[in-house]
């Protein structure tokens, strides 16, 4: 049996488990990025804290990634269901890239343009809504990006705790020695991933260039 | 809060200090100027100019003494409303690059909640008052020339009709020619609208051009505080040496 006859013969298999794929790791990059965005700007505003929480996102990632699933697993409520425990997960490793691209997109704005919205008489609020996130948006958008195709990536690993997505066809070919069954989850995962990169590097372009000269 | 005098100097430095972390930067600078006057902040890098003008809108504080605004201690302003009533020019506009022109030159306006057809108006007529098209209003500042960033600079700056204007090497960055006709609008333009003014420069010419007096900073000092017409006859060393360096270029015509 080839790869073609296998993906056709199991095409809603395919299907659910592409679709569970891509809500595993687009809920966690969503979840990740409504915590690490906020956080990015914070340390921004609070140097101080810069350094604890760049350093504590820079540690979870150093976790292998099946260990860290086991470290969750005795949490409560979390533990209960295995697609919480890894969206959970697959949170925890894109916010480095989140926090660090929001801090260091906040931090490169020129501060010769800050300084004049400060002298304008725009309040904190209006300085980071109208000024600081427009002009760091094209590099916050190249954090979520990494984030995301990071959590694709990881996300096939979420089948070993039974949280399904194209894990499942890599470690059932594992387990079986067919390549086409492992063919059959990783390349829809590779596709995801080069798909979700390609459209959020557009947005990034689009965000990142200022109108040039005509 | 003291209801402010009404022959209140617009600004106001009553020995005014300045310290950044124990280095004194500027010391006991006393000045003040009166709505319609241009003082111009005469001295070379480092001398403490900018540091000056950032007392007068709050975005630094005294160490010790007083700088009044319209009477009223800048301690005593709320910053915001402060700001908003001192237009501010800097160095190639500091517009911001993701703003068109119409938006930069509306900030003030559009923050203060005025109505769209009187943003827009005075949009339009601001971009007359500086000398630039209202066709340029859609475009982004990476989209002008230096000079028209300049010129959007100053009509932000004026936007909100602010009684007080403060320039920080506002033409600093333009070519010669450029340079030399926005002074003379400058120029024109303050002679109508008469705002208190104070423009900060390094070049002795601009500052005879455009002064109604001249203070020369040295260190944070004060060296002299004299009429414009005064100045290049006053017998003060460093003046002399001002005037000096400036007397072996050719004056541009």
């Amino acid at each position: 049996m080839n790869f073609w006859q296998f993906m056709v013969n199991n095409r809603q298999q395919v299907f659910d488990l592409t679709l569970e794929h891509i809500t595993l790791a687009g809920v966690a990059t969503l979840l990740a990025a409504l915590v690490g965005i906020p956080l990015g700007i914070l340390i921004t505003r609070v140097p101080k804290l810069s350094k604890a929480v760049l350093g504590g996102a820079n540690i979870i990632q150093t976790i292998p990634s099946l260990a860290l699933f086991g470290f969750l697993l005795p949490a409560p409520w979390i533990g209960e269901r295995a697609g919480r425990l890894a969206i959970l997960a697959l949170a925890l490793y894109a916010l480095l890239p989140l926090i660090r691209n929001t801090y260091a997109g906040i931090q490169n704005v020129d501060p010769a343009v800050v300084e004049a919205g400060r002298a304008m008489g725009l309040t904190d609020k209006q300085l980071l809504f109208q000024v600081e996130l427009p002009l760091a948006s094209g590099v916050i958008v190249a954090g979520v990006r990494i984030a995301m195709v990071v959590s694709i990536g990881l996300a096939t690993i979420a089948a070993a705790i039974g949280a399904g997505g194209l894990g499942e066809f890599i470690f059932r070919g594992l387990a079986m020695v067919n390549n086409q069954v492992i063919l059959a989850g990783a390349i829809p995962a590779a596709l995801l991933a080069l798909f979700a990169d390609f459209v959020l590097g557009r947005l990034e372009r689009r965000l990142g260039t200022l109108p040039q000269r005509s | 809060m003291t209801v402010p005098p009404s022959h209140a100097a617009a600004i106001e430095f009553d020995h005014v200090s300045f310290a950044l972390n124990g280095r004194p930067l500027l010391r006991d600078l006393s000045f003040s100027v009166q709505p319609g006057e241009t003082m111009v902040l005469l001295g070379r890098s480092g001398s403490g100019k900018t540091t000056a003008l950032k007392l007068v809108n709050r975005l630094l504080l005294a160490t010790t003494g007083e700088v009044r605004v319209n009477g009223q201690p800048t301690t005593a302003w709320d910053p915001i409303r402060l700001r908003r009533s001192v237009g501010y020019v800097i160095q190639d506009g500091g517009l911001f690059p993701h703003f068109t022109v119409e938006r930069n030159i509306a900030l003030v306006p559009r923050i203060e909640n005025w109505p769209q057809d009187r943003v827009t108006a005075r949009v339009h007529e601001l971009l007359d008052t500086v000398g630039l098209s209202r066709d340029l209003a859609a475009r982004y500042p990476s989209q002008l020339s230096g000079g028209q960033r300049q010129r959007v600079g100053v009509a932000r700056a004026l936007a909100a009709d602010p009684p007080i204007l403060i320039l920080d090497e506002a033409f600093g960055a333009l070519d010669p020619i450029t340079r030399s006709e926005m002074q003379k609008e400058f120029h024109a333009l303050q002679h109508r609208l008469r705002k208190a003014v104070i423009f900060v420069t390094h070049d002795l010419r601009e500052a005879l051009l455009l002064a109604d007096r001249i203070l020369l900073l040295e260190a944070g000092g004060v060296i002299v505080n004299l009429p414009a017409a005064e100045f290049s006859r006053s017998d003060n060393a460093l003046v002399r040496a001002y005037v000096e360096a400036f007397a072996g270029s050719p004056q541009p015509q």
